[in-house]
């Protein structure tokens, strides 16, 4: 048997997605971002979180899923990876669940319409749910967004 | 044993030294005959020496100990220093700070210094064979023959303070204490035999170390040379009066057993291979008196304590870095509370709580100097290492050059100390490598021989400035020129245009640099593109100053401070943005008829030239704010050295202390933004930054 995880999870659209506890360092109501001019276009600025100022990213934009209006349910998931401190922003987020490595599979080529490169595998849990768990360096390589941008442009 | 809780402590102290070392053997190169900077190199030496046995840094403690042996000739007027021997110790020296700089990196601190160490004893050797029949020579050839382990005897510092006691009539005892083994606090009782052991004379050194000792860090005895007055059963009864105490041996020494004990321990260390553990060293001296095994056994663990001169008292105290930032985070935050308050003082319009919230204001204010403060250092911090480097790079070349400094106590914020070395570095080389001709060259000229270079460090305003300045061949902006045609960079008529000035900010354009063309018409070249990058990335700015054929000056202009600022706030639609005060020169309001354009390039008449408007509200797509569409619109004209642009925003908010905060490793660096800050209502704002609107 492989080691329990602890996972936050959270949603984008109907999919569910997952994060290691140890990864994320808050998670936040919606706040006041202060735009940041002249960057990619899911970058959506800047908050201050209890006075350090942190990035932050729509997740929708950043797997190129249409992005929504914000509601109550917004969250902000502060994640600190490779000392980078970024903000996630996601639909909403309200569990945390404890997973076996053994059940989680190589995830297929691409799931909910995110390349499987930005994915460390699918879990699934109970009868329908399935759970995705982000590689969340490679959703932060900037190599990545400077290749994804020129293909655009 | 667990030796990280001192490590830091230890790289601190080590790097003192190591500088130290340094100014001192420069110093004693300008005046060979001063013994008395000799005494202090030898202390430095022995200093550190005996840190790093105590640290178990083996490879640090045997160059050290090599270089001691040297030293000790020189001071006892056994050695003349000579040429050779300062570049032997110079090369010591830089060993020993490599090494350091390995431990600092969590290494070992282990090098190969075999090829130092040999031409070290061979100083030692090549001058005292006539000696041979002195104690203290005695030491030394003994020293030399024994150069790796040389941490494993009395260090002939403390054989000598022990021989000199005896000449003087005192007692020299060996002391063996055994501490009952059911005592419960055994550093105390140790500590108990120390101090009254001090009491009535001196402890030279102790096994193990008096460190190791407070930390408990030892089985149930210890052992100890001390220097006193009294007997040995005096000395014995009076330790066991102490509660605890087991036995104690207390053993006085005459100079006959003591020089026996210096070469049975030699003896014994000799026969052990160099990489031996410490046991093995003692059986050998085991046929020795009693004490010499003890010695023995003692000194081939390894621990000299540290001996010498006691440091003096200072008035200043180390502090982690970290935790000055910390403290400076802390500030920022209250910084921002404060004028938060200030606002809603300004609102809720109570005399008591404007009163209250003035006055913190001013507590604050002093708060942040002297928090500031806390952060500056001295540019010596940087700077000590220049004439040393100097030195090695005019020998190499084979050319005379002076340096003076000038300004080493103006202080800097830390945050731009650090990073201001290697650019300075750079310039430095340049100046003396390319900048100073050669000796012919400078007599030909009718120069002196001995070229000058001068490092200053001013303040002027919010700034200091940091000057090198030589009085070499000077830079010819003709020639820059053509090689910049030559290659490519530029057009005939841009060059014919150019002022002597525009010419030599060519010498900073990136890749232009390292053409050796450029490098050998100018003699100017490597990578100053990169020294100019990081100097503007602190802020800062270089100029050239130069007369050809009399010599050139770089001049670094560079903040006082980096992480708090006085900034303009403007509004644009609905977002805010700071813009430092210093490179503000004033604000104003234009009506559109007084904008012209120019070649497609908007302009403005400001002051009699005309000057470029940028439109910030196009620059950042600013969603709801465009000024075209105002009859008149609020300008903020900015400067980058001697050129002005004008910037156009909606409002003024007003001026502001701000913190600077970076928008965080994620974010790609910004165009025309550098940082970001959080304002009184927690918001964040971005800070603009003017010098990327000039070209």
């Amino acid at each position: 048997m492989a080691e329990d995880i602890k996972v936050i999870v959270f949603k984008l659209g109907t999919e569910e997605y997952g994060i290691e506890v140890e990864k994320v360092q808050t998670i936040e109501r919606m706040m006041p971002i202060t735009r940041v001019p002249k960057t990619y276009s899911f970058i959506k600025g800047v908050i201050n979180l209890r006075g350090v100022v942190i990035p932050v990213i729509d997740l929708r934009g950043r797997f190129s899923i249409e992005e929504a209006e914000h509601t109550d349910q917004t969250r902000i998931i502060i994640v600190n990876v490779n000392e980078m401190e970024v903000g996630f922003i996601v639909d909403s987020a309200n569990d945390v669940i404890d997973l076996n490595r053994d059940i989680i599979d190589t995830p297929p080529d691409v799931v909910g319409g995110i390349k499987a490169k930005y994915l460390d595998g699918v879990a699934k849990i109970g009868e329908d749910r399935l759970l995705i768990m982000l590689n969340l360096s490679e959703v932060l390589n900037k190599g990545e967004i400077v290749q994804l941008e020129s293909l655009e442009g | 044993m667990d030796m990280n809780q001192y490590l830091s402590m230890f790289i601190d102290e080590s790097n003192d030294h190591l500088q130290s070392l340094n100014e001192s053997m420069m110093g004693l190169e300008a005046n060979p005959e001063d013994l008395s900077i000799v005494q202090v190199i030898f202390r430095s030496a022995h200093t550190l020496k005996g840190m790093a046995a105590t640290m178990g840094f083996e490879d640090l403690a045997s160059l050290t100990h090599q270089m001691e042996n040297v030293l000790d000739l020189v001071r006892n007027n056994k050695l003349r220093m000579q040429d050779f021997i300062f570049d032997t110790l110079f090369k010591s020296i830089d060993a020993l700070e490599s090494m350091v700089e390995d431990i600092t990196g969590g290494g070992e601190g282990k090098a190969d210094v075999s090829a130092i160490v040999t031409s070290l004893q061979a100083i030692v050797r090549g001058e005292v064979p006539a000696a041979a029949g002195g104690a203290a020579a005695e030491v030394t050839a003994a020293a030399a023959g024994n150069a790796t382990d040389a941490q494993v005897f009395l260090d002939e510092f403390q054989y000598s303070v022990l021989e000199q006691s005896l000449q003087e009539g005192h007692q020299v005892l060996y002391v063996d204490v055994a501490i009952r083994k059911d005592c419960q606090l055994k550093a105390v009782r140790a500590y108990m035999v120390f101090d009254l052991l001090e009491r009535s004379g001196e402890v030279v050194k102790s096994f193990p170390s008096v460190q190791d000792i407070e930390q408990e860090k030892f089985d149930y005895g210890f052992s100890l040379y001390y220097i006193t007055q009294k007997d040995a059963s005096e000395i014995q009864k009076m330790i066991l009066n102490l509660s605890e105490i087991d036995t104690v041996t207390a053993v006085a020494l005459d100079q006959e057993s003591l020089r026996q004990m210096g070469q049975e321990s030699v003896a014994a260390t000799a026969e052990a291979p160099a990489t031996a553990p410490a046991p093995e060293a003692a059986p050998a001296a085991s046929n020795a008196s009693p004490a010499a095994s003890a010695h023995g056994k003692e000194e081939s663990k390894a621990a000299p304590a540290r001996a010498g001169g006691a440091p003096s008292p200072s008035r200043t105290i180390r502090v982690d870095i970290e935790r000055l930032d910390v403290l400076m985070n802390l500030f920022s935050e209250l910084l921002i509370d404060r004028v938060r308050l200030e606002q809603l003082a300004s609102e809720v319009q109570n005399g008591d709580l404007t009163e209250t919230v003035e006055h913190m204001g001013r507590v604050s204010g002093d708060l942040q100097n002297i928090v500031m403060k806390l952060r500056m250092v001295p540019v010596d911090t940087v700077f000590n290492r220049f004439p040393r480097m100097v030195r090695d790079l005019a020998k190499s070349l084979d050319k005379k050059v002076d340096l003076i400094v000038t300004g080493a106590e103006t202080e800097l914020d830390r945050t731009v100390i650090d990073e201001i070395g290697d650019p300075l570095v750079h310039l430095l080389r340049n100046a003396v490598d390319h900048g100073v001709e050669s000796i012919a060259d400078r007599v030909a000229a009718g120069k002196p021989e001995t070229g000058t270079v001068h490092l200053r460090a001013f303040h002027s305003g919010n700034h200091v400035f940091i000057e090198i300045e030589e009085d070499g061949r000077g830079i010819y902006p003709k020639k820059i020129l053509g090689s910049a045609v030559k290659k490519g960079a530029i057009t005939q008529e841009q060059a014919n245009a150019m002022s002597d000035d525009e010419a030599y900010q060519l010498l900073f354009a990136p890749g232009f640099s390292t053409a050796e063309v450029i490098s050998d018409v100018s003699g100017r070249g490597v990578g100053l593109d990169v020294v100019k990058a990081k100097i503007s990335s602190l802020g800062g700015n270089v100029t050239i100053y130069s007369t050809p054929g009399k010599g050139t000056n770089f001049s670094v202009q560079l903040p006082l401070t980096l992480s708090i600022i006085a900034a303009m706030l403007v509004r644009l639609g609905s977002e805010k943005y700071a813009i430092p005060l210093s490179s503000i020169v004033e604000t104003g309001i234009v009506k559109q008829s007084q904008i012209r354009t120019i070649h497609g390039n908007r302009m403005l008449e400001f002051r009699g030239s005309h000057i470029p408007l940028v439109s910030l509200s196009k620059i950042f797509s600013i969603p709801d704010y465009d000024e075209s569409t105002e009859e008149e619109t609020e300008i903020v004209v900015v400067r980058k050295g001697e050129r002005l642009v004008a910037l156009a925003v909606q409002d003024f908010i007003g001026q502001n202390e701000i913190v600077i905060k970076n928008l965080g490793k994620y974010l790609p660096d910004v165009q025309g933004i550098s940082g970001a800050t959080i304002l009184g209502d927690g918001q964040v704002a971005l800070i603009i930054d003017p010098n990327a609107f000039i070209k």
